[in-house]
């Protein structure tokens, strides 16, 4: 399998070309001391690339082709998943998908935006960009969990909503904007990771609940560095610094209260490490779901309202003529 | 100084969409050179090709609300420009020039009024001010616009004029969409009824929040209406796109508009919503069918014994 590699990754690349070329030597103490010499220099040098990513290069990895996405979540983490298709109205959109699960002694529902890996997959799933249907879809999918007091796990990771003819038609703004709504008054738990990019309201649409968890590399944006840049400074090459001024690492996010928790990745990436990278989040899910269990329906659905509806207050000054 | 003043867009803000002191305005429509007293005579639609101008926020207050008065509330909230953001400008210096530009404090406008007798809340977007973009004191007078219309119980308008979420405020302007649309379920819990106005251009995060909430949504005609913008879309499927797309008529066409309203006719339209929704009913015992007529008028309708022509499948 052909590894993406990142253009920050390279000198971790070469190094790791030259221990796989050592490889090839005979066998021999002195070879064996040198390849463990260069692995522990590897991985230190990772951990120093990883420790101090920028903003841009954030992008980067949580964009990376082999992240964990949903389906290897629910593959790790969930049993029996039956997956559940349609929003009943137009049409199955397998940019989300969406089932039932056991997380551990529980049943659960699980939904997510879904990527694809290769170009045939990317193509059906529309590189994880849902239109009308996928929300719509989704929402029917909680209602249906909270017909049965099933909590509600929503894993993020969409470049955003699907800017498409047909989407506009079938009113994008609107599934969107009722998802939204009507996710702030779901009575059942809803934990919410956003695992790679959060793309806008695309992201939004399955993403408020009652904690909001982000993976250490993952992004949460209002609009894409790219985008931002072509519209502020009509220049979409300048996304690195748009990428700078967005705030949309999970470190900026948790520091001004929008997301509630990180959740650490293996070093280099979920992307290097599926299975660790599950298992932490695991420990994260399962805490969130804990707390969120220990309220009332009443109390939850009112702990998620106060919660999104303080978000951003830091950011306003009042002159007091109130 | 030129003889007329041609009407677009209004970026750089400007503080009216219309310059009051230019005798003429070139309508950006159909290019007609009109006298300006007339088109603002005629609230700002071109007489010629019923274009409808934009509005100021304040504009919008005065034409909508009886005897163009209304009450400026929630005031006295402004972002301290939480990101520190720079792009071409200061974000901070952008603020500064369209609250010194509009008057206002941030792109909406929150006003008390009443329309056809109805108290109402207005949210009046304001375009001047950054595009209209929602950033957390928009997101902030607009949710408590919509809690004052729930703790009065009287109905919220809004009148969405916007490019969509402010970029500037990252984030936290994305946040809003999920506060306003929160406080909107509130509103439809309690049957407060709210009425959602939109109004060219309406797109991203406001279309994709309270703009489409509406418990009815109506626009003005040839609005720019939608989710993505039209040049997003055009590069993204490389393709032109259909003539009147996301115009209020090519919305209106696939289900997603109530219905489209003349600038004309909008306070006539809004004052009868209204009294649908709010007039106090008591139901007298003359005016409810009583269950025996009904029983009376069901056995009356005797059934054929063959089936009409038509209803044969
Ligand atoms: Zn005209």
């Amino acid at each position: 399998m052909g590894t993406e590699i990142l253009d920050f990754e390279a000198p971790l690349a070469a190094l790791q070309r030259e221990i796989e070329s050592l490889t090839g030597y005979p066998e021999d103490a002195g070879k064996e001391r040198e390849i463990a010499r260069l692995q522990t220099k590897l991985d230190e040098m990772r951990r120093q690339v990883y420790a101090k990513l920028s903003a841009w290069q954030t992008v980067q990895v949580a964009r990376h082709s082999q992240r964990p996405y949903p389906l290897d979540f629910i593959e790790h983490l969930f049993t029996d998943f039956v997956e559940i298709k349609g929003d009943r109205r137009f049409g199955e959109d397998p940019a989300i998908v969406s089932g039932m699960a056991w997380f551990h002694d529980q049943p659960a529902v699980v939904i997510g935006h879904q990527k694809g890996r290769d170009t045939k997959q990317k193509i059906r799933r529309n590189f994880g960009m849902p239109r009308p249907e996928g929300y719509r879809k989704a929402l029917r999918v909680m209602k249906m969990a909270e017909k049965f007091s099933r909590p509600i796990f929503c894993f993020v990771d969409t470049p955003g909503a699907y800017p498409g003819i047909d989407a506009e038609e079938r009113g994008q703004a609107e599934a969107i904007a009722v998802n939204i709504r009507e996710m702030s008054r779901i009575t059942v738990p809803i934990i919410v990771t956003v695992i790679g990019e959060g793309g806008s309201g695309g992201a939004l649409a399955v993403a408020v609940g009652d904690e909001i968890l982000i993976m250490e590399h993952a992004i949460y944006s209002v609009i894409s560095p790219e985008g931002c840049a072509a519209i502020l400074w009509k220049d979409a090459s300048r996304a690195e610094e748009a990428a700078e001024g967005l705030h949309l690492t999970a470190p900026q996010l948790l520091e001004i209260g929008l997301v509630d928790r990180i959740v650490p990745e293996p070093v280099g990436g979920a992307h290097t490490a599926h299975h660790q990278a599950a298992q932490i989040l695991n420990k994260y899910l399962v805490e969130a779901l804990e707390r969120s269990q220990r309220l009332t329906p009443e109390e939850r659905v009112q702990a998620r309202y106060s919660k999104f509806r303080r978000m951003g207050e830091f950011a306003l000054d009042t002159t007091g003529t109130q | 100084m030129s003889w007329f003043k041609k009407e677009k867009a209004p970026i750089p803000p400007v503080k009216q969409s219309r310059m009051p002191e230019g005798l003429w305005t070139k309508c950006r429509e159909c290019a007609e050179i009109l006298y300006t007293k007339e088109i603002v005579r005629n609230l700002s639609v071109c007489p010629k090709c019923n274009y409808h101008m934009g509005l100021s926020s304040v504009e919008r207050a005065k034409a909508l609300l009886d005897d163009g008065r209304y009450e400026e509330v929630e005031t006295g909230f402004t972002s301290n420009d939480p990101l520190d953001f720079t792009d071409t400008k200061r974000y901070r210096d952008r603020l500064a020039r369209s609250r010194e530009a509009t008057g206002l404090e941030d792109a909406v406008l929150i006003a008390t009024g009443h329309i056809d007798g109805v108290p109402v809340v207005l949210a009046a977007m304001e375009y001047g001010f950054i595009g209209g973009s929602m950033g957390v004191v928009v997101g902030e007078k607009i949710a408590r616009a919509a809690e004052r219309a729930l703790e009065q119980r009287i109905p919220l308008l809004i009148v969405s004029r916007s490019g969509g979420a402010r970029m500037q405020e990252g984030a936290i302007s994305l946040m809003q969409m999920a506060k306003i649309s929160a406080v909107l379920a509130r509103l439809d819990e309690a049957s407060v009824p709210y009425v959602s106005i939109l109004t060219d251009p309406t797109t991203g995060g406001v279309t994709a929040s309270f703009a489409m909430l509406g418990d009815i949504n109506l626009a003005e005609p040839k609005a720019l209406i939608g989710f993505a913008g039209p040049r997003v879309i055009e590069q993204t499927i490389r393709e032109p796109l259909p003539s009147g797309f996301q115009r209020s008529e090519y919305l209106e066409e696939h289900g997603m508009l109530d219905m489209i309203v003349e600038r004309s006719e909008m306070r006539e339209t809004l004052g009868r919503l209204l009294r649908f929704f709010t007039q106090q009913v008591t139901p007298s015992p003359s005016s409810a069918p009583h269950v025996k007529d009904v029983k009376d008028a069901m056995e009356e309708q005797v059934p054929s014994p063959v089936p009409d022509e038509e209803s044969v499948s």
